[in-house]
């Protein structure tokens, strides 16, 4: 029952993030609508018991890759970067601690009327690190090099196609 | 835990056709790139999804590749991107004419 609201509130949020990034005018907001889907859809890994896949999501779409975005929007500088509100940080940090407070109150309320979901138990299919891991170097190990050598290409490739030529040709 | 299923993979379809609506409707290469990237995330979570629905890890290392390919892309899709801004010093794929004769 909880998990399903879970899922209502979590696909809802991802829903309508992605119809902000598409429907925004500035590239800014739409990388920042898209960084709060991913995190919203790592939410949803964690509930289908891949947490690895949770976690590595946030360390690489939502750190990794949107940073790269939000860097190479500055750095082309479009016209449309909004301007830069001055953030009323006494607000913001009241707010802040107002959702903690909620949360702690909610987890309490929960935990005595027994709607928690029960912690899983760890089994052969579960995302934990060390299950993938074990998969990753013996069944998948010619992929995980195949990837790597993916990885070099590509990092080499771009830093050949961002360079400003020096010289002609 | 059947419906779980149905509904992922729903979630999965209005995502997908949320990104494949941004690479048709908008202009701006940056945007468009975003809107891959969303779609190959609905695609990971159909893959996740039938992963726990079948008790095999095989789907987790699926998306576990997907996230290596998105990043390379995003690498060399953004430095493309640098490429063109130097040369047409616009974002816009509409005024990108490269392979007109």
């Amino acid at each position: 029952m909880v998990s399903q609201l879970f899922f209502f509130f979590f696909a809802a949020v991802a829903i309508a993030s992605g119809i902000g990034l598409i429907v925004s005018r500035s590239p800014v907001s739409g990388a920042l609508w898209l960084v709060l889907n991913l995190c919203c859809v790592a939410a949803l890994y964690v509930m289908m018991n891949a947490r690895f896949i949770g976690v590595a999501q946030i360390l690489v779409y939502a750190g990794a890759i949107m940073v790269l975005f939000l860097f190479v929007i500055m750095l082309l500088n479009l016209a449309a970067l909004p301007k830069l509100q001055s953030i009323d940080w006494k607000r913001a940090v009241a707010f802040l601690l107002g959702m903690v407070v909620l949360a702690q109150l909610t987890y309490v309320l929960a935990g005595s009327l027994d709607l928690l979901p029960e912690p899983t138990m760890p089994d052969a299919a579960s995302g934990s690190a060390s299950a993938l891991g074990r998969e990753l170097l013996t069944r998948y190990a010619l992929p995980m090099e195949v990837t790597g050598i993916l990885l070099l290409v590509a990092t080499i490739g771009a830093v050949l196609l961002a360079r400003r030529s020096s010289n002609k040709g | 835990m059947e419906w779980t299923l149905d509904w992922y993979l729903s979630l999965s379809a209005v995502l997908f056709t949320i990104g494949a609506l941004g690479v048709l409707l908008r202009r701006n290469a940056i945007v468009v790139f975003m809107s891959i990237e969303l779609m190959l995330n609905a695609v990971n979570i159909t893959l996740v999804a039938f992963s726990r629905a079948l008790g095999d890890a095989a789907g987790q290392m699926l998306v576990f590749f997907v996230m290596a390919v998105a990043a390379a892309e995003a690498a060399v899709g953004l430095a493309i991107v640098i490429a063109l801004f130097r040369k047409k010093e616009t974002v816009d794929l509409t005024r990108f004419n490269l392979f007109r004769f």
